[in-house]
């Protein structure tokens, strides 16, 4: 097959790729834009298969399970378990990336005489290199997700060092790759291996759970990168361009979650939120507003919202872990069907994925006009008779917008306390993962109601059912 | 620890310091509470409401003010025609009063309690923060005032407020203006937009436009921008040119509203003059102005503080005791800021004063006879967020990293840009063009990327993974050699992980987009 199809080929797979990614701009085009990333995907797949495999044994092997494999994930996998489904994937990325870099190393004859032979030689390192970081990073963010790991901040002291020291002596090995002749710079490549392994590992241990989605979209940045290095070694324009796609995906999302929280991004990557202001966020003097907190229970909540016109339901990530989102829409849809106005305020950090909440409310057919991002209904709390708030509290932490002194202090946040009640459903008294108390707990026309969620929203749930169908009797 | 509640000795003053209601949650709070006989009437509460609760009733107001060591009152504390003697002498040697107090103004009064050895807790002074929002009497107070304006304005008015068909015709709705959005003056609005009729409000602070737009009125401007928000949620002075721009919007209005409602206030001055006589002259026959700001002077030049004037067909009311003319919820109200106060302040358990603490602090003016007030200006409060004054204030991006940020750009540019022409020097063709694409690519999947609506980041993110897995063409590129040699073995691993990611990428986005539903 000429060269020149296969670069066309290639060309059109990238194009659809693109217009993949621009058809998630709305709902509406959602579906069409994955479609376009499958047929590019097959489209890139069909013509390598044609033009560059002689052999098809061990691919065919390799593909029919991979396939298999992918498959059941991705149809057993529940919805509030995303963020693991998704960070396990990009370890799979990264671990590819290291297998493609090496056989590449290994495939080819390096003459770093030349400049073409150096480049190719540090495109292979840095291409392993961030490969390496992906996986075990992902591997460390998918245990935290999946509970395996504790999901407190490991700060070890000096850390910065640490990771500068891994990074010196990565470009060190890299100095003494380059310099070595045939595949003798193999061993420097897999020590490499090890120390950005472990640099991936430390990374994202000093990273804490609430910041999993700038994680999780970080790692995800960093596939994108370490399938462009890879592009770059193998002279493949099309891996080149849907790496840097992926990147510069990831990046933006990681851009837009820090954004969200009102932190810089080296601060997340770098780990340790609140370590750099010298102390333990946790054991703030009680400085805070500590006071009465009144609590309410969930056949009292039936009968507010039962009088309520308008409903705003903030879910967050306690949703997510007590499974709540089914008899929550149903209590929503109990309530429009009576009247009464409801919808969902999603903040952007809301959950350990971006846009995890929307997607959970997705899976319960939720329709999504009546879930809102944070600008679109912040204005609108004023007028609001009862928020909801399921299972989320540093986003809806008025100290975030007053409190100086506060670590979370200018964060955008949910602005529930404008509304006229507020219930907050929570498992106890404790505090967010940023650590910080939340003195929305403590006011007047707020309310708590403790216990499990599930519980709980099921327990308004059929004393609305009961309440409706007793009024539908007389 | 006991807490006497005395009847209210100033003319016309109909509300008390506690109802049954907020005595019950005293005495929840551990306290035992004593009512003087008729403490209540005038709010509609019988002696015999309270002790259904199980507070005690004195007989006589000697008899509370000598019974109990903490007094909680509505009014400063006067003199006592019916006794003879002031009510600061009535206080025990030491014992703690709560009530209004107006420190400033009456410094006779300070003096005459601080000789009785008093600790003394000024509802007047407590600090507009968010957490003293539940005492915050004031708020309480101007809420009550600002609703019972417009009822006020609608007895005295002779129209209807909303506008009606009939079917002896057509009667158009009132139109009021009400000037300051403050507490009263959005009660106010609410107030006058429940009756119907059609509300515009002015205020200087520019970020109560929203708050005035959500309750229904519009909001009105004059062509100079100025933002009039001073500390505390207070307004500040203007400027000459704002006023005058002010008072000619104010002229015009005049001729086209019947009910104007003023409640504009600057703390610590006599109420600015917003309504001049001609402006009152230019109204309608039949219209009425409400001045709220009748107590500090009044906003309007006709107003006489404490009555109601005619002039040229206009009513002009300057009532100062609006709050005491809707005394249950007056006093429910004020009750409750009391209650949530001696609750703040440990409950009967473990009452105490806390200079540390800043409500306690901003409240105190005696201390066991010792002057303490005015608190010492701490760091400026900031504005509460909650109260329905102020609207919460933009948060500031945190400035440090901030700085250092055009030098580092271009630094970082420089720096770029060497690195590239060094580049450039020596690498092959087939690399730089490489980089090319890739440089584009980056840019754009930045733009593209940014256009993904937040809603489907979870499926953006399944997408990018699944196409990351592109990564398998550079696993099949190797694949080829013979299958024991382990570049092979490699590539069919990376092959395998990579399709994996493909697969599942494509599957669980097709699964998450087919439950995305209008």
């Amino acid at each position: 097959m000429p060269e020149s199809l296969t670069t066309i080929a290639y060309l059109v797979a990238g194009v659809l790729f693109i217009l993949s990614l621009a058809g998630l701009s709305t709902q509406k085009t959602a579906r069409r834009g994955n479609s376009f990333g499958i047929v590019g995907m097959l489209l890139a797949l069909g013509i390598t298969a044609v033009g560059h495999v002689h052999s098809y044994g061990a691919l065919a092997v390799a593909v029919a399970v991979g396939s298999v494999i992918g498959a059941l994930l991705a149809l057993r996998v529940e919805m509030t378990s995303m963020p693991e489904l998704v960070a396990v994937l990009h370890s799979f990325v990264g671990l590819a990336a290291v297998f493609v870099g090496i056989a590449s190393y290994l495939g080819t004859v390096t003459d770093t005489a030349h400049a073409e032979g150096v480049i190719h030689a540090v495109e292979v390192f840095i291409g392993v290199f961030v490969g390496a970081l992906t996986f075990t990073g992902s591997v460390v963010a998918f245990g935290k997700l999946k509970g395996l790991v504790r999901s407190k901040p490991l700060l070890l002291p000096g850390r910065h060092l640490f990771n500068l020291l891994l990074l010196l002596v990565s470009v060190g090995l890299g100095a003494r790759f380059l310099g070595a002749s045939e595949h003798e710079g193999l061993s420097s490549l897999s020590i490499m291996i090890g120390l950005a392994g472990l640099l991936g590992v430390h990374l994202v241990l000093a990273i804490g759970g609430a910041d999993m989605p700038v994680v999780v979209s970080m790692l995800n940045s960093y596939s994108g990168w370490a399938a462009a290095a890879a592009g770059f070694m193998l002279e493949n324009d099309l891996l080149i361009i849907t790496g840097a796609l992926v990147g510069s995906s990831g990046a933006i999302l990681s851009y837009i979650m820090c954004r969200a929280m009102n932190r810089s991004f080296w601060s997340v990557i770098f780990g340790g939120f609140g370590a750099d202001e010298g102390a333990a966020p946790a054991k703030r003097d009680n400085s805070e507003p500590q006071g009465e907190v009144t609590s309410i229970t969930a056949s009292e909540t039936a009968a507010l919202l039962r009088d309520a016109k308008q409903v705003v339901i903030v879910p967050g990530y306690g949703m997510a872990v007590a499974h709540a989102q089914h008899p929550v829409y149903e209590i929503a849809a109990l309530l429009k069907k009576q009247g009464c106005k409801v919808r969902f305020a999603i903040h952007p950090v809301a959950g350990r994925l971006p846009g995890h909440m929307n997607v959970l409310l997705a899976e319960a057919k939720v329709p999504y006009d009546i879930v809102l991002e944070m600008e679109e209904i912040n204005e609108d709390f004023p007028e609001t008779d009862v928020v909801l708030v399921i299972g989320a509290n540093d986003i809806v932490n008025p100290g975030a917008l007053s409190d100086t002194s506060s670590p979370i202090y200018g964060m955008p946040v949910l602005e529930v306390w404008r509304s006229k009640a507020t219930i907050v459903m929570k498992r106890s008294m404790a505090s967010g993962y940023a650590g910080v108390e939340n003195p929305l707990f403590f006011l007047e026309n707020t309310k708590m109601l403790f216990g499990d969620a599930k519980k709980n929203v099921d327990a308004i749930l059929s004393e609305l059912r009961s309440a409706a169908s007793s009024a539908a009797a007389e | 620890m006991k807490i006497g509640i005395p009847k209210e000795i100033r003319p016309g003053e109909r509300r008390v310091a506690a109802t049954p209601d907020t005595v019950s949650r005293l005495l929840k709070l551990g306290f035992e509470v004593q009512v003087e006989s008729q403490a209540g009437a005038g709010a509609s509460f019988a002696d015999a409401d309270y002790t259904a609760i199980g507070a005690s009733v004195a007989r006589s107001a000697r008899e509370l003010w000598d019974q109990n060591e903490l007094i909680l009152k509505v009014q400063p504390p006067e003199h006592n025609q019916e006794l003879g003697v002031h009510e600061a002498e009535l206080l025990r040697q030491g014992g703690t009063l709560v009530s209004f107090i107006w420190p400033a103004k009456n410094g006779e009064l300070v003096e005459r309690l601080a000789a009785r050895g008093a600790t003394v807790l000024a509802m007047d002074q407590v600090p507009r923060i968010t957490r003293a929002q539940k005492m915050d009497a004031l708020s309480s107070m101007a809420n009550i005032a600002g609703y019972r304006a417009v009822i006020e304005a609608a007895s005295f008015y002779g129209r209807f407020f909303t506008g009606q068909m009939t079917a002896a015709g057509k009667v158009p709705p009132a139109k009021v203006l009400i000037i300051g959005a403050g507490v009263a003056g959005l009660a106010a609005i609410g107030a006058a937009r429940s009756l119907g009729a059609i509300v515009r409000a002015f205020d200087t602070r520019l970020e109560v436009r929203e708050q005035i737009q959500s309750l229904g009125a519009e909001f009105l401007e004059v062509s100079i921008k100025e933002d009039g928000a001073g500390s505390g949620g207070y307004a500040k002075t203007m400027s000459p040119e704002f006023i005058a721009a002010e008072m000619a919007l104010f002229a015009k209005q005049a001729k086209d509203v019947d009910i104007i409602i003023t409640t504009a206030l600057v703390p610590g001055k006599a109420a600015p003059v917003l309504i001049t006589e001609e402006m009152v002259d230019s109204m309608r026959q039949g219209s009425v102005i409400v001045d709220l700001a009748a107590e500090a002077g009044g906003n309007c030049a006709v107003t006489h503080p404490g009555e109601v004037v005619t002039r040229h067909g206009v009513t002009v009311i300057g009532y100062v005791d609006l709050p005491s003319r809707l005394a249950p919820t007056a006093s429910q109200l004020y009750g409750s800021n009391l209650t949530h106060l001696l609750a703040d302040m440990g409950g009967a358990k473990s009452f105490h004063i806390d200079l540390e603490d800043a409500v306690v602090r901003g409240a105190i003016v005696l201390h066991q006879g010792k002057l303490v007030w005015p608190a010492p200006k701490s760091a400026p409060m900031h504005p509460a967020p909650l109260a329905p004054t102020k609207s919460v204030v933009p948060a500031p991006e945190p400035a440090k990293n901030e700085v250092a940020h055009p030098l580092r750009g271009a630094a970082f540019a420089v720096v770029a840009l060497v690195l590239l022409g060094l580049l450039g020097s020596v690498a092959p063709k087939e690399f730089v063009s490489h980089l090319t694409v890739f440089v584009l690519a980056c840019f754009v999947g930045w733009q593209v990327v940014w256009n993904v609506t937040p809603a489907l980041h979870t499926p953006l993110m399944s997408v990018t993974n699944a196409i990351s897995g592109i990564i398998l063409v550079g696993g099949m590129l190797q694949i080829s050699g013979p299958i024991s040699s382990p570049v092979t073995l490699l590539s069919a691993a990376a092959v395998l992980l990579a399709t994996i990611n493909i697969s599942g990428g494509f599957w669980v986005t097709t699964r998450m987009l087919r439950m995305f539903q209008r």
